[in-house]
């Protein structure tokens, strides 16, 4: 078990951004290779060509099961590409023991005019399996694609979540020794998800090396015996599983939520002068508070404050609502030149992220003001979900 | 196990357990890269035959005149052929053959051939996606192509002697030569193709200009009229490697017995020859052209 089947060692490989350029050194780097030399100029850099993945290295043993993190472009697919021997390093080496199998994208190789039936035959031989070997294990594909009667349908009327079913079926079959997942899940439903989670868990067991890249961090945490994160091309490995997910998320920081956003700071008869939000850093369990001070020459009564709390993940709001859902009102009054609110218990287990806060008149009518401020999250070690419930808990 | 540089295929029939990748050219250690190239001929023959058919019932399933296709282009170029001289419009001088048969064994064997060199770059743009997200040998490609020009000839080469026969020529015992003639075709054929292939996956060019140049070529080769008399356009004809091997082709079909059958083997030797220089050349372009082509 405790034999090394992945070895890479100061790998790096570069990516040109104009297409003309890039086309013309490839010819360059065939005409090098041909005559003997190694391509792509001894791995110095030409105009127009960046590092995407720079001296990166890892060991894999059999058993262990990498997460390999990054945002989109880090490097992920590039490196997994290189594992799988699709493209050369341009420095580096990378050594792979044994039967390697690679789910860079599934269904690679379904026609969508045949049956499902008809495609695993030659996606399973494209993947390297023998024709005795689909023949013993074709029942077994079929069955844990679970599709049902569609298997007898053109792929070309599969939904991508159905394709993604039969490629999985038909690329776990395939026994690896080394097994290379590249964000394949994502479009597979709960159930078909929590099915492969389970087939990989029992993979590892069996002694494959799995090198997973994923955004789920759930599904990470859950099998990862270390994770490397990807930073525009460099790496950092952590034992710490929740270390490296914290670093992930850490990036987020940098999006554009720098600074205070103002769209409208309010109209004639009303300025919002200041807003303080006197809680920088929130930690699980913490209460939040904005101050807002105005100048006013009229009243407003019976005023509308919409606030959300997001991070800046996805599409993810963990707060939003306004004083009407906690059924308390608030009037902007010329004597009192400003506005408490506080908001207790926050519950968010993340890094980064926003809060705007918007100020609404005369039902929702007029918008008096709507602003957007950068807040940080603390998260909580070893909890790796989205929102923290603190319970009561103990162990005796 | 020696640990094998660069070799494409990791594990699969027990030829190599160690897989390393680097940035050296594989040229540096011909004897393994000679080794893993046969290795992955071999590992990859049931792949050829599986993507074979499953192009081939692809490509008949979803047509309504389904084999048709297979003969159509040349009978069109026949026909049309035939017009031209039967109305006078074009005048050829005269064949060992009944001039339609003369067109139609000519159309039909450039057809083969034809086929033979847009397979590989067919094959390899068609299996752009399955190059860049699998690895499997990728000399499967060129050889499904092949498959698939034979079972396309096949379809032609009945035709032809159904047409033969109704004809009344009956070549005899040469006939029995007739298929080396068609695999000198189809093996010429992939070596040219093969040979465009890098080039035209990265520039779009060779695509665009190879139909012009292939029907350049037909009219430099005694196809649709015999070798002219003129002598410089005859030396034109002599030089095109091509004309021997339709000229001896079509002998052994029709019964002639065969004028140029010394070119006819310095041919394919020379065919041989190149087509080793083109896979190697192939082998070494594939991961670079994922590179520029997925990048």
């Amino acid at each position: 078990m405790n034999e090394t089947v992945v070895t890479v060692e100061n790998v790096s490989k570069k990516f040109c951004r104009d297409l003309k350029s890039s086309l013309w050194y490839g010819m360059k780097d065939l005409g090098s290779e041909l005559i003997g030399m190694s391509h792509s100029n001894d791995g110095q850099l030409r105009k127009d060509e960046f590092w995407a993945v720079k001296d990166v290295s890892f060991k894999l043993k059999r058993g262990d099961f990498l997460g390999l993190i990054g945002r989109n472009g880090a490097g992920k697919t590039t490196l997994l590409r290189m594992l799988n021997g699709l493209i050369k390093p341009d420095k580096g080496q990378i050594e792979m023991r044994g039967r390697v199998g690679a789910l860079i994208a599934l269904g690679a190789g379904f026609n969508p005019i045949l049956t499902g039936r008809e495609n695993i035959y030659v996606n399973a031989a494209v993947l390297g399996l023998t024709k005795k070997e689909i023949a013993a294990r074709f029942d077994e594909i079929v069955e844990f694609a679970g599709l049902g009667e569609f298997i007898d349908m053109p792929v070309q009327s599969y939904s991508s979540g159905m394709a993604v079913r039969l490629g999985f079926a038909v690329a776990t079959a395939l026994e690896p020794d080394v097994l290379l997942l590249d964000e394949v899940l994502a479009v597979g439903d709960e159930g078909f998800q929590k099915k492969c989670l389970d087939k990989m868990g029992e993979l590892i067991k069996s002694g494959v090396a799995i090198l997973f890249v994923s955004h789920n961090m759930h599904a990470i945490s859950t099998y990862s015996s270390k994770v490397v994160v990807m930073i525009d091309g460099f790496h950092r490995e952590y034992e710490n599983i929740s270390a490296g997910i914290s670093k992930y998320r850490g990036q987020f920081s940098n999006d554009s939520h720098e600074t205070i956003d103002k769209f409208c700071s309010g109209n004639d008869s009303i300025r919002f002068i200041h807003i303080e939000v006197v809680t920088k850093k929130l930690q699980p369990g913490d209460s939040f508070n904005v101050r807002l001070i105005y100048e006013t020459i009229k009243d407003y009564m019976d005023a509308e404050v919409d606030i959300l709390i997001r991070s800046n993940r996805e599409i993810s709001a963990y707060f939003q609502a306004t004083n009407k859902a906690y059924k308390k009102v608030i009037n902007l009054k010329r004597e009192h030149r400003f506005l408490n609110i506080n908001i207790k218990d926050i519950r968010i287990n993340d890094a980064n992220g926003d809060i705007n806060i918007a100020v609404w008149a005369h039902h929702r009518v007029e918008l008096l003001f709507w602003c957007k401020i950068p807040v940080e999250f603390l998260g909580t070690d070893h909890s790796t979900g989205n929102t923290f419930l603190d319970v009561a808990y103990d162990i005796s | 196990m020696k640990p094998n540089s660069n070799s494409q295929t990791p594990d699969r029939t027990g030829c190599l357990n160690i897989t390393i990748y680097t940035p050296e050219s594989s040229i540096r250690h011909p004897f393994g890269m000679i080794y893993n190239m046969f290795c992955d001929l071999f590992s990859g023959r049931e792949l050829a035959w599986q993507l074979a058919v499953r192009d081939i019932r692809a490509q008949y399933r979803q047509t309504a005149f389904g084999l048709f296709w297979a003969f159509i282009l040349p009978i069109a170029n026949t026909i049309t052929w035939i017009f031209l001289t039967n109305s006078g419009i074009v005048r050829i001088c005269n064949t060992n053959l009944p001039y339609p048969i003369y067109v139609f064994t000519g159309t039909m064997i450039w057809a083969i051939f034809m086929d033979a060199v847009n397979a590989p770059l067919q094959q390899t743009a068609a299996a752009k996606q399955m190059l860049a997200k699998i690895n499997f040998p990728r000399e499967a490609l060129v050889i499904s192509g092949i498959y698939q020009t034979l079972f396309n000839s096949a379809i032609k080469i009945v035709l032809l002697f159904l047409v033969l026969m109704f004809f009344k020529i009956f070549p005899g015992w040469a006939l029995v030569f007739f298929p080396f003639g068609i695999l000198s075709l189809i093996l010429a054929g992939t070596a040219i193709g093969l040979l465009l292939t890098p080039v035209g996956m990265l520039y779009n060019d060779i695509g665009k200009a190879l139909p012009l140049l292939m029907q350049f070529l037909m009219f430099l080769s005694p196809v649709v009229y015999p070798i002219p008399s003129t002598p410089w356009a005859a030396t034109l004809f002599k030089l095109n490697p091509i004309t021997p091997l339709i000229l001896t082709t079509r002998d052994w079909l029709t019964g002639f017995s065969p004028e140029y059958l010394g070119h006819f083997f310095l041919i394919n030797v020379l065919a041989i020859a190149l087509l080793f220089v083109v896979w190697v050349v192939y082998r070494t372009a594939i991961p670079i052209l994922i590179e520029r082509m997925s990048a």
